[in-house]
Formats: C-alpha cells, structure tokens, sequence
C-alpha cells in the first residue's frame, strides 16, 4: 500500500513535469520543430533581442509590484476595519470581498471593459497601463483582507496598548506593534497578490486597450500566431525564475518556524 | 484601537470596481443597443444553451476527475514527515506557477501532430490524432487545475490526527472503513474549496478550448470573448447566466457540505 501511494504520487508528479521538461528540452533545440536537430542557445539571444518581449516583461513586472503593494496596503487597512464591524455591516463587506473572489474572471474582466469603456467616453481617455492597474488591484486586494484578517483574530490589542503607555504615540505603537504581528499575513496576501498579477491573462486582455502589451498578453499573441521557439526558452526562464522564488519563500518559511518555535499553516 | 475607518478606502474601492461593473453586467443584460429595456439579449443568448450546457458538462468531468486523482496524493502527502510535507506542496506549488497559457502550450506542442507523443505511437503502429478533440480539452483543464484540488485535499487532511485513524483501526475498522467513516467526513470542506477552485475557472475558461479543442469544442468563455466586443448586450446576458450558474452550484455545494458536517 505504501510502495502503491509513492509511485502513484511519483506519476502525478510526473505528469506535472513532463510538459514543462518537454519545453524547456526543446528550447535547445537547433530547429523549428519537435524534431531534435541539436543543440543550441539561439532562441535565447533571440529572446532577448525581441524589444516587444522585453517591454512586455518590464510592463508586467511592473503592474505586478504597483498592484500588490497597493493591494497590500489597501487590503490590510480594510480587514484592521473589518474586524471591528459587527453584524449586517460586517457581512456586507465580507460578500462584496467573496463576490469578488468567486466570480470567474472573464466575468470580472468584460464588466470592467465595460465601465472602462463608458468611463473611457465620459472622461475622454483609453484603456491602457492605468486601467490594467486598476482591475489588478481589484483583483489582489480581497485576498490580502483573506490572508490578514485570520491573524488580527487571533492578535492580542493589549500589546499595543502597552506600547502607547510606554510612550509610542499612535502611529507608532501601529506600526512596532500592529503591522509587526501581522506582517506573515501581510507578506503571504502580498505574495498571493504578486502571483495572480503575473499570471493573470484574462483580466488584463479585456482591459488593456488596444495596445498595452503584457508577458501573457504577448504570449498568446505568440501562440496564436507560428509557432516559435522562443516561446520555449521563455518558458525555461519562467520556470527557472518560479523556482528561485519558491527557494526564497522556503527558506524565509524555515527561519520563521525556527523564530517562533513550531506554528501551524 | 477598535478603529473601523481604514476599511473604508477598501469598501469604497470594491463598490467602484465591483459592484458597479456588475450592475453594468445587469444593466447591458436588460436592454437592447439603443439602451430600453428589452430580453432581446436573453432571446440571443438562448442560442447558446447547448454550448452552455457543454461547458458546465466538461467542467463538471474536469473536476471529478482531478478529485479522484487528487483525492489519493492529498492524503498520501498529509500522512508524510512535515518536512517531505513541505518539499511535496513545493513540487506541487511549482507547475500552478508558471504562467497559464505557457502550460496549455506545452500540451499543444506535445500533443500533435508528429509531436513526441504522436511520434513515439507511430512507431508503436498506434495511428490517431489527439489534439483537437474533448478528451484533449479536458485533459488540458485537468492539468492547468490538478494543483489547486491536490493543495486544498492535503491542508484539510493534514489537520485530520493520526491517532484518530490509529484508533479506528484498533476498534476494528479495515483500511476501507477507516478511509470511508473516518478521513472522508473530515476532509469534506478540503474536497469542497478544492471542487470550489477546479469548477469555477473551468466552467469559465476561454483559452483551453481554443488551444487544445476542435471547432466544435467550443466553450461558453469563448462565445462570449467573440461576441463581447461587437454586442456588449448578449455577452452580458451569457456573463450574466453564467455567474448566476456558478454561484447557484457553489450554494449547492455548501449547502451538501453543511449537511454532511453536521450528520458527520
């Protein structure tokens, strides 16, 4: 039964990987197809010579960090508020977050496009960086308030007032002693945030305009179009550059753990 | 402290960005292009059932398919060391973050024709094409989805005590009823945001389709990507049916699991 679980998860896992491998095998590939024609790293000096590439990865890069640092702080403030809303209140602010969460994305995006696009008349300007902005920001906030609000529960209020009768004035005391307790929660919803911005497609295609280009906006303007291998090298680096990540959020987990002695989730 | 005024930038910015937009879905849903009330947009809408119907149809197969494959891994891996836990969640984090479209791509440059799979069936004298069918579409969304069925299954059963199991082992239970009266009743809510985060997006993709499916495969997100942008009525009146299809089985769904929460 054991040896069944191991090698059934090893097939999963294999199954996970397969394709990603397949890619990035073929991104050294010195030929068009999925035929091996030998080795080679031309696709990559491709890549980066592709200006459009480029400047759609500077777009990206560039949404995600404005998106979530505004989500961040945004969605922190709100679940600091909604903690001390009681009753209907409390419950109405808790749909229009769930609302926001659950409906599918190409809902979210064709509404947007559409205010966007009425907006766009009212006030004589077209979709581009900042309305792709906004809808991100929209998108990441409610699961910053998700990944905070379970903290704040569990936060201890006499901490901070102890620290204003120690001397700290409110915004200090708000700062060592509130954003310091909260900061995993912060730094998972950030994080959270971050991802759902570079990865987005869906949102950002309907509410970029008819020419801001981001990473998965490029990429499927590539996919529909020939195919290319820079697509492949693309996706080697992607992947490479996920894993690192990974490594970075692994070991800040481990030093956590160590800091605070054993801690759930 | 009992401060409520930082929400408020928060609560505005989500009525802006989210109530209004729906309203707007709603709006454009109920008139026709000349902006009176109308159900021309459902009448057209209509046209569209049996896509509809097709599309909650391979969303529904792609999600208990990835529960049933997912369901084994997530138990497997809560019942590991917490530190094989860790690298395991990791492995499985990894392919849910690279980008979306880059994965289904894999799959197109694997599945065609005279790619390695094809290739490799060749030579096996197993001629037949694989892309562009509804197996293809559904095993594209069980991979791009797998991840986000496994994640949740194994948070809720690593919560679930060993000695719990232990001791309906030493009370006579066999490996099967251990499984069926003990672990399936505590992993209900893992199994519920799991299905929750496989059908919503797969009922609603528009890229896997186009990617991996025929002409006639189709789905409800790619009717209404091709139609929104010429007849902003319709594509409401579908994104409208849509969202209330969607949130009407997630009612459902949680309804079922309060029920069994509570027999359990």
């Amino acid at each position: 039964m054991k040896k069944f679980s191991k090698i059934y998860t090893g097939l999963i896992l294999f199954f996970m990987y397969m394709p990603i491998v397949v890619l990035i095998a073929f991104s050294f590939n010195n030929g068009k197809t999925t035929v091996w024609k030998g080795f080679t790293l031309r696709w990559y000096t491709d890549l980066f010579r592709d200006s459009h590439i480029m400047n759609s990865l500077w777009n990206t890069l560039l949404i995600a960090i404005l998106a979530s640092v505004i989500a961040t702080v945004l969605g922190t403030m709100a679940a600091i508020g909604i903690n001390n809303f009681t009753g209907k209140k409390r419950l109405f602010v808790q749909n229009i977050s769930n609302i926001s969460i659950l409906s599918p994305d190409i809902v979210t995006g064709v509404s947007l496009m559409l205010m966007f696009t009425l907006a766009g008349v009212a006030f004589h300007f077209q979709m581009g960086f900042w309305t792709v902005l906004l809808a991100h920001i929209t998108l990441c906030a409610p699961f910053v308030v998700l990944s905070v609000l379970p903290r704040i529960r569990h936060m201890d209020y006499s901490t901070y007032e102890a620290a204003l009768d120690l001397g700290c004035n409110q915004w200090q005391a708000f700062r060592k002693v509130v954003v310091f307790e909260l900061m995993p929660g912060i730094f998972t919803g950030f994080l959270m945030s971050f991802t759902y911005s570079l990865d987005d497609f869906v949102i950002t295609y309907f509410t970029r305009g008819a020419s801001f280009q981001t990473l998965s906006i490029q990429i499927y303007t590539m996919t529909h179009q020939r195919i290319s291998p820079k697509i492949n090298a693309l996706s080697a680096l992607l992947f490479l550059a996920v894993i690192i990540l990974m490594l970075i959020i692994n070991i800040r987990d481990r030093k956590e753990e160590k800091k605070h002695g054993h801690q759930p989730g | 402290m009992r401060l409520k005024r930082p929400s408020i930038p928060y609560i505005a910015w989500m009525v802006v960005f989210t109530i209004i937009p729906i309203a707007l879905i709603l709006f454009y849903a109920f008139t026709d292009s000349s902006g009176s009330f109308s159900f021309e947009a459902f009448a057209k809408a209509f046209g569209y059932t049996n896509v509809f119907l097709k599309s909650l149809w391979i969303a529904f197969i792609s999600t208990l398919i990835c529960l049933i494959v997912a369901y084994p891994v997530g138990y497997f891996m809560s019942r590991q060391r917490k530190s094989v836990q860790n690298v395991l969640t990791m492995l499985f984090m990894i392919p849910m973050w690279m980008n979306f479209l880059l994965r289904i791509y894999a799959w197109m440059t694997l599945l065609q024709n005279g790619g390695p799979i094809d290739t490799m069936l060749s030579l096996l004298g197993i001629h037949t094409t694989l892309i562009g069918n509804q197996g293809a579409v559904i095993l594209g969304m069980v991979y791009e989805y797998l991840p986000f069925m496994i994640l949740p299954l194994y948070t809720v059963m690593a919560k679930i005590d060993t000695r719990l199991i232990e001791a309906a082992e030493d009370l006579g239970c066999n490996k099967l009823s251990v499984m069926r009266k003990v672990v399936f009743p505590l992993s209900i809510p893992g199994i519920i945001s799991g299905v929750t985060m496989v059908f919503v997006p797969t009922a609603s993709t528009f890229l896997v389709s186009q990617y991996l499916g025929g002409t006639d495969d189709l789905m409800i997100g790619d009717v209404i990507d091709k139609i929104f942008w010429s007849d902003h009525n319709t594509g409401s009146a579908i994104a409208l049916v849509l969202m209330a299809a969607i949130f009407v089985f997630l009612i459902i769904l949680n309804l079922f699991g309060d029920e069994e929460a509570i027999a359990a």
